[in-house]
């Protein structure tokens, strides 16, 4: 794998770019990586690699792109099955792995609302922000990682957005130290995983970034 | 993992349901033999909430006890589970991302617009009829990539994209019937057209595609009961 070329096409604040560079970094894997100028214009790799979505993350592997970042951690995770799985063995945790990860993006990706939203949209928003970590919350349980033991798949899937959970509580108007106390320390249990480290924004940057997308919206 | 006895394994599902659809197929590709538990329209049993407490949807495989949900991840678990039969999902790491990719495509933008053709009129439904059918050039272009000249998205046999999106086939016809619409034509997308007829013509999924005519009955009576056409699984 020594002369494989990996470049990643990238946003900084983005929590699904995010996903793959935690991927990368738990398996080793050197890669160039490109900021695109998601604010501006598109780069044309970008819009050659993904000309379905036209959306980063996109993964070039020897000049063959991938898409979508869930898929794109799974393909890291099939080609460097030497070291650090991050998907578990047993067909029937994986399909709990892929269920939760699966609920991440369907369930907690799909944010906007708490931040860009305002009045009724918002509220709502917000409602469903807090019910879908309570369901995390109960699901993370007094495990150390959703897998388990060993951090994965699902921790990935979620942890990316941590980064941004400052933003949530300051427009949502809530702690989520106070209503998701285990995630809380889970973040900080994950965080200390260089891979994740690194990998993260800095929330203080995240929310100058939010700041500036709400003028952006006419927010504020 | 030795076939296990048919109480072993059971669905709970629909049958007008393309998702439910993609289980029994998966099940069939592998020869295994399973319970199939019909939920009755407009309630949910208590075996669903109990196994599928997160969404209270179908379908939802139950291996050995084991609840599994979310139709593309069962079908990656049975893929997995029976690995002695014929294999769904390509070996190659890429080829898989590639069908995983085209398959969250037929979920999250060819299935939603198909729905939408039903409630819509006029303007607004000729932009919809013509976002899906660009969508499935895109599929053409797609199939043509990844079958190398062969029957399915898989090759010679059926795999992971052809049950993702094949399962749609009973409701892309139903659609096309009571909208006065073409979705698959051999102008645009000859290949596909190909590709349903080898499809439904395979024994692994000959009757588990409901009739045309039973969902377009189907259709009226959700229409009916909700006053929402094609209410979700």
């Amino acid at each position: 794998m020594a002369d494989d070329e990996m470049i990643l096409l990238d946003y900084w604040v983005s929590v699904f770019g995010m996903r793959v560079r935690i991927a990368l970094a738990e398996k080793e894997i050197k890669y160039e990586s490109r900021e695109e100028d998601l604010l501006g214009n598109k780069s044309d790799l970008l819009l050659k690699m993904n000309p379905i979505y036209k959306k980063i993350p996109v993964l070039i592997h020897n000049g063959k792109p991938v898409c979508e970042s869930l898929i794109i951690v799974q393909y890291i995770d099939e080609i460097w099955n030497d070291r650090s799985p991050l998907l578990p063995s047993d067909p029937y945790q994986r399909a709990q792995a892929r269920f939760w990860a699966d609920f991440v993006d369907k369930k907690v990706a799909p944010r906007p609302g708490v931040l860009w939203g305002k009045g009724e949209e918002q509220e709502a928003a917000r409602n469903e922000f807090l019910e879908t970590f309570k369901i995390l919350e109960g699901e993370l349980g007094d495990k150390p990682y959703f897998g388990g033991e060993t951090f994965g798949f699902v921790d990935i899937s979620l942890v990316t957005f941590a980064c941004w959970f400052h933003a949530f509580e300051t427009f949502g108007k809530f702690s989520m130290k106070a209503e998701f106390p285990k995630i809380t320390e889970w973040a900080k249990r994950c965080m200390q995983r260089e891979s994740v480290a690194k990998s993260l924004q800095d929330p203080q940057k995240v929310d100058e970034f939010v700041v500036e997308y709400r003028k952006r919206l006419g927010l504020e | 993992m030795a076939n296990s006895s048919c109480s072993d394994v059971k669905v709970l599902g629909a049958w007008p349901s393309p998702f439910v659809t993609r289980v029994r197929i998966a099940l069939n590709i592998k020869s295994v033999k399973y319970e199939f538990l019909e939920e009755a329209l407009g309630s949910k049993s208590q075996l669903l909430l109990q196994s599928n407490p997160v969404y209270k949807k179908i379908p939802v495989l139950i291996h050995g006890g084991k609840p599994i949900s979310e139709s593309l991840i069962i079908v990656q678990y049975i893929d997995e589970v029976w690995s002695s039969g014929p294999s769904i999902l390509p070996s190659d790491p890429y080829d898989r991302a590639i069908e995983r990719f085209w398959a969250a495509y037929v979920d999250d933008k060819i299935f939603p617009s198909m729905k939408l053709i039903n409630t819509a009129q006029g303007e607004e439904k000729a932009a919809i009829v013509e976002q899906v059918t660009e969508g499935l050039v895109l599929l053409e272009e797609a199939f043509q990539k990844s079958s190398k000249g062969k029957a399915f998205f898989g090759g010679d046999r059926i795999g992971f994209l052809d049950i993702a999106f094949g399962s749609m086939l009973g409701w892309l016809r139903a659609i096309e019937k009571m909208g006065g619409v073409k979705l698959l034509d051999e102008a645009k997308t000859p290949g596909l057209v190909q590709w349903a007829e080898s499809l439904c013509a395979d024994g692994a999924v000959k009757g588990i595609i409901p009739d045309t005519e039973k969902l377009v009955e189907f259709a009226k009576i959700l229409v009916k009961m909700k006053g929402v056409p094609l209410g979700k699984n």
